[in-house]
């Protein structure tokens, strides 16, 4: 089933030239409307008629996360704020949040991207989607929302949380479809299971899950406990939402709209393009977003492309499953956490920063964090008392930063690894890749 | 008057009682009374050596972490009773004691409690007045 199918299944050559046409829009409309792409352009001396072929873009120098933030709130934003009919944000737990502008054409496109996904899922007009994504200022709530209307199936903007009541609602309604986070989607079937309903009975056709890592293991779980296939979704808030890359019924890697957004694998340490099927972290170009184009975008996140035409006859590349981060940047719960918030929490509690290596499991179904600091001179006491408060204190104060509650464990002086050059900080033993 | 204790930061874990122990014995450090706080993640170890200037430099020379404790002792009845004549009097002023240790004295009949309070100088005087030995750090160290 396509939603689209002229575009999904257009021959590459005529893909890429599409491509190439959007492209060149795009960068010069940045390059006449948006100071910051004019100064940075020019200053790298490329410019709009520089780019002849899709190869080009190579020319062009990359934009970060913390381009995007020093451009807060509508520094990017190509139209004026009449045109804008919508705005969404990243968390932002890491500083100034980065800000996605949309236009009512940006809204459509964003729409479209979804239908797709859904319908590669095999969800249509007939079906009931339970969505439990969040809707606010995060992009998931919604751009399932946007494409679920645009294919005419009924949605349930549920939100997160009131497990029980999403399993009331689920058998009462009738869904057919379900958007979750694969650590909640087996949360309620656990629950359900707990409550004496199997998942399975309750007809659940198609499950759509992204917004956190997974493995083969966990989507097998979610299958076997819901009795349905589980396709992954991908997006950033930076680039538009959910719906970059959606998974098709063959599950082999997640087409990216490559009419919509222009996919590259990079080497993270020499910025340097490479080929197909080599491991890298992704950049993405918007070649359709009249708001905000973001153009070369590091996402940080690793994973792969591959260009061959898929079993289900889209032609579009395939992204493979994200197997991590080309920074720190760990997800937990499904919300984004650095580093750097843990230093600034434990600077909080005592006057010299101590040694400290985060290290996430999920012993169950769920995510659980904990953050090892070598006890110093700062924060010893003689009594367990006092050391018990210390820990506590730490624990408030990393919640405080990140939103997220962690176990804290004092450790002993010089006993956690040390590193040459750029410490390495998070051990993830949730064994994702 | 005033003992030096060691307090010892220790994780909770197998194996972690044996290297500081085994540091102050290469250092020639005799210890003379110990006992151990513990959670299930970490514990304090608190010891009384003979000499904790040279102790402490040792332990902490193998980045062990390492504070000096003010404590006091006292002499008591190794009889049943012994203990709760002393706790009675702590009680009675209304000290609060933080912990408690005690080993037995090479003196006939006696035994040495180790006490630790925040507030040890108020400890010191409501003992003294109701007449308990408390006994020199020097005596501690060398018994």
């Amino acid at each position: 089933m396509f939603w689209n199918e002229e575009i999904e299944t257009m021959p590459r050559q005529d893909l890429e030239e599409l491509q190439l046409k959007k492209l060149q829009a795009t960068v010069k409309r940045a390059f006449d409307k948006i100071p910051y792409y004019n100064k940075r352009y020019s200053e790298a001396e490329v410019f709009p008629e520089d780019i002849e072929t899709l190869k080009d873009i190579e020319k062009l120098p990359f934009i970060t996360k913390d381009d995007l933030r020093e451009s807060y709130p509508f520094g990017l934003f190509a139209v004026d704020i009449k045109e804008i009919k919508e705005l969404h944000s990243s968390s932002g737990t890491t500083g100034k949040p980065v800000v996605s502008g949309y236009t009512e054409k940006d809204l459509d496109t964003w729409a479209e991207t979804t239908a797709r996904g859904l319908t590669m899922m095999g969800i249509g007009e007939d079906d009931i989607i339970q969505n439990t994504h969040g809707y606010g200022m995060f992009t998931g709530g919604f751009g399932v929302h946007y494409g679920s209307h645009k294919i005419g199936a009924a949605i349930i903007p549920i939100s997160t949380g009131q497990t029980r009541r999403q399993i009331e609602i689920m058998s009462d309604f009738g869904a057919t479809g379900l958007i979750f986070t694969p650590s909640y989607g087996i949360h309620i079937g656990e629950v359900a299971l707990e409550d004496g309903i199997d998942p399975k009975d309750l007809g659940i056709k198609a499950i759509g899950f992204g917004a956190e890592g997974w493995t083969e293991e966990i989507r097998q779980r979610v299958e076997e406990l819901f009795g349905c296939k589980a396709y992954n979704i991908y997006g950033l808030t930076e680039l538009m939402g959910p719906g970059v890359g959606v998974e098709c019924e063959a599950q082999e890697g997640l087409h990216i709209a490559e009419d919509i957004y222009y996919p590259e694998i990079i080497d993270p340490n020499t910025g340097k393009t490479l080929g197909a099927d080599t491991p890298g972290e992704l950049v993405l170009t918007n070649i359709e977003r009249e708001g905000m184009p973001v153009i070369r975008f590091r996402t940080k996140d690793l994973t792969k492309l591959t260009y061959e035409k898929c079993s289900c006859g889209r032609t579009h590349a395939r992204m493979s499953r994200i197997t991590g981060r080309s920074d720190d940047m760990i997800k937990v719960k499904g919300v984004a956490i650095f580093p750097s918030q843990i230093e600034k929490a434990l600077l909080k509690v005592g006057d010299v920063e101590p040694h400290y290596m985060i290290i996430v499991t999920r012993p169950g179904t769920l995510d659980e964090i904990e953050v090892k600091v070598e006890a110093s001179k700062d924060i010893f006491f003689d009594g367990v008392k006092e050391m018990m408060g210390i820990q506590q204190k730490i624990a408030k104060s990393i919640e405080n930063e990140t939103g997220i509650r962690v176990k804290v464990t004092l450790v002993e002086p010089k006993t956690l690894p040390r590193f040459e050059g750029k410490a390495k900080r998070v051990i993830d033993e949730r064994n994702l890749h | 008057m005033k003992i030096k204790q060691l307090s010892i930061f220790l994780q909770n874990r197998m194996g972690s009682l044996s290297k500081p122990l085994e540091i102050l014995s290469d250092a020639d450090v005799n210890i003379r009374a110990m006992c151990m706080a513990d959670t299930s993640e970490f514990g304090i170890l608190r010891l009384v050596v003979d000499d904790p200037v040279k102790g402490k430099e040792a332990l902490e020379k193998n980045n062990f972490l390492v504070k000096i404790t003010d404590i006091i002792g006292v002499e008591m009845n190794d009889t049943p009773g012994g203990l709760t004549t002393v706790l009675k009097i702590i009680r009675d002023n209304e000290i609060d004691l933080e912990y408690l240790y005690a080993f037995s004295h090479e003196k006939e009949g006696k035994a040495i409690l180790l006490l630790h309070s925040d507030n040890i100088d108020k400890l010191i005087s409501a003992l003294k007045e109701n007449g308990i030995v408390i006994v020199p750090s020097d005596e501690v160290y060398n018994l």
